[in-house]
């Protein structure tokens, strides 16, 4: 029953800039966390109007659907290449793509550095889940020594397969770039450094601060075959270790 | 007559790119068509407007597919290997209903082959090239001042139907010098308006630019609504030119730089007192199946002549099924057949 009477006072809804669609995220993975978290910076940026979100292949795929703006699908890999496009054509537009470990960070490794090393004024958010959760949880580029997926059954082995790749470190490298950091979504402190990290990051770009990159440690409990309480703890735990949270960049 | 300009190919798709009013042109450098790049690149900063040398191919059809929603007029360029890299840029387009102009100036393949001019790409522009059932409008200028004209009407058709459009040329065209009377500049507001665009859900729902779908009933849907584009381009903008074919016993069927090479040989040929013509498709795609299945009832012989190994040839037969002989003629790897070989050829099979 829904009942508002003068002492019940609403205190939490959904963000305007996000739609009513049915997410497509399984329960306890991120994905949702970090959607309502744009949500909520769009809304309070007042820029609804003016941004285009550039949705990815992997489990966020459908983006497109989540945000109550403009928004295209790219090609596999090539969200921070259609996000240049965009942006070199209308500058006033406000653009971000949204990205998982392997479009960013293996088939789209070229676009997503060259990107950065243009300093495009665009929002890059990059979703490490240490798997491809889309595809059956098979390894990403990004996944943990020794960790089991469907394509390393005994484990990733570095000899074989190499180590987990630190892209956004290796982006910090760069000169362009304004801002860099990674967060997580493990705790509430976590979120709500997640949600300053988000807002500066698409503050940057309205301000035409330049190149803006926010990796968000993520779950995937489906693939990781663990439940989402101790799918957090694994992240708070040994991911961080690996990946540790923090800004890389702070140019602005 | 307005000024006339001595310039190449290259040269001249890029000014009438400007011209039409392209606002982003993308691309990555390659052989042989360098100096359609640096025409941009000196040009459209100038002009203000945006010109990026991409990281790489596949990276400069993804901008141009991400400027092609936002709803300007963009282009792309290159050269064979460059263009084998954006068939997974352009099937998003075709599948996005996305206008773009992209320009492969052909070089000898497979591989890394050569520089050297070619017809060697014709299947992958015309038959597909990427992933799932699309065409997109191939459109083969014959000499430097139709590839300027070309280039114009590329971005109206690009436009008209939300579909990639290709100019298919080769090196000879894009580095040979000709006089050109330039084309005069479009007025900008004679573009469409691009309601569909992404460019900001102010005052509308938003706009949502995909080639996706996983219920297969709706993307049967958008196939359906693909091919009924493509059936109505069929209909409406079939492009050829025929040639001294009125009395012609027989018909050389060319394309692109080995028709203006073909128009020497028919001249020679009527001079030996041969009834040659020469008929000469400029939409690869949609091919003009018709106009040439008609031509060839009243014909003895079509000759395909190509500087592959006989890509549009199997168009050529398709046209002309049995109504008369369908001999090739072609040469690979770079080497431009010279009019005095492909008049031997024409003596072979003329009566
Ligand atoms: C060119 C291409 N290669 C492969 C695929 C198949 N594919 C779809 S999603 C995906 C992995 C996505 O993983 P990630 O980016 O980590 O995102 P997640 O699904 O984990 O959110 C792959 C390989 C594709 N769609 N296109």
């Amino acid at each position: 029953m829904q009942v508002e009477t003068a002492d019940m006072v609403k205190v939490f809804s959904r963000p305007q800039s996000l739609t009513a669609a049915k997410s497509t995220y399984c329960p306890g993975c991120h994905h949702g966390i970090l959607t309502r978290i744009i949500g909520k910076t769009i809304d309070e940026l007042g820029i609804a109007e003016r941004t285009v979100c550039i949705a990815p292949v992997g489990c966020s795929v459908f983006a497109y659907n989540w945000y109550r703006c403009d928004a295209i699908q790219a090609a596999h890999g090539r969200a921070s290449a259609v996000a240049t496009g965009v942006k070199r054509a209308d500058p006033n537009l406000i653009v971000f793509a949204y990205q998982g470990d392997g479009d960013f960070a293996s088939i789209g490794t070229a676009e997503s550095i060259h990107a950065a090393n243009r300093g495009e004024n665009i929002t890059v958010i990059f979703v490490n889940n240490q798997v491809y959760g889309m595809t059956g949880g098979e390894m990403a580029p990004t996944s943990l020594v020794h960790q089991k997926t469907t394509t390393t059954p005994a484990g990733r082995d570095p000899a074989q397969v190499g180590y987990p790749i630190r892209f956004s470190e290796m982006i910090a490298q760069l000169d362009a770039p304004t801002y860099i950091t990674r967060q997580a979504l493990f705790d509430t402190r976590r979120i709500l450094d997640t949600e300053e990290a988000i807002k500066k990051a698409f503050e940057n770009q309205v301000n035409e601060k330049g190149y803006s990159l926010v990796e968000v440690l993520s779950t995937c409990p489906t693939n990781w075959r663990m439940s989402p309480i101790a799918s957090n703890k694994h992240v708070a735990d040994v991911v961080t270790e690996v990946f540790p949270l923090g800004d890389l960049v702070d140019r602005r | 007559m307005g000024k006339r300009d001595l310039l190449r190919g290259n040269e001249v798709i890029a000014e009438a790119a400007i011209r039409a009013g392209c606002q982003c042109y993308f691309a990555y450098p390659i052989t042989p068509q360098a100096e359609l790049l640096e025409h941009m690149a000196r040009n459209m900063p100038r002009l203000g407007r945006t010109f990026v040398q991409a990281e790489s191919e596949i990276a400069a059809v993804s901008m141009v597919y991400g400027a092609a929603a936002a709803g300007v007029r963009t282009m792309t360029s290159s050269s064979s290997p460059g263009i084998s890299l954006k068939q997974e840029g352009i099937s998003y387009l075709a599948g996005s209903n996305l206008p773009a102009v992209i320009v492969n100036v052909v070089r000898g393949g497979p591989g890394l082959g050569d520089i050297a001019p070619s017809q060697c790409d014709y299947f992958q522009a015309t038959k597909g090239g990427g992933h799932g059932d699309y065409h997109m409008i191939v459109l083969a200028p014959s000499t430097v001042p139709e590839a300027g004209e070309l280039t114009m009407l590329a971005f109206e058709l690009a436009d008209r139907y939300r579909t990639p459009v290709m100019i298919l040329t080769d090196g000879l065209l894009g580095q040979m010098m000709e006089p050109v009377e330039l084309p005069e500049p479009i007025d900008p507001a004679s573009i469409p308006a691009k309601p569909w665009a992404t460019t900001g859900a102010s005052g509308r729902d938003p706009n949502i630019i995909l080639s996706f779908d996983l219920d297969p009933e709706v993307l049967r849907q958008m196939n359906l609504d693909l091919q009924a584009k493509y059936r109505r381009i069929e209909e409406a903008e079939l492009r050829y030119e025929e040639t001294m074919t009125e009395d012609a016993d027989l018909v050389i069927a060319a394309h692109g730089t080995m028709a203006r090479i073909a128009e020497t040989v028919v001249r020679r040929a009527r001079e030996e007192g041969l009834k040659v013509g020469l008929f000469r498709p400029i939409t690869v795609w949609p091919f003009p199946y018709e106009p040439l299945r008609e031509l060839s009832s009243h014909v003895s012989t079509v000759l395909t002549v190509e500087m592959s190994a006989g890509q549009m040839w199997e168009d050529v037969r398709l046209a002309v099924a049995e109504r008369a002989a369908t001999p090739f003629y072609g040469e690979m790897g770079g080497i431009v057949p010279t009019p005095r070989d492909i008049l031997s050829e024409v003596r072979k099979h003329a009566g």
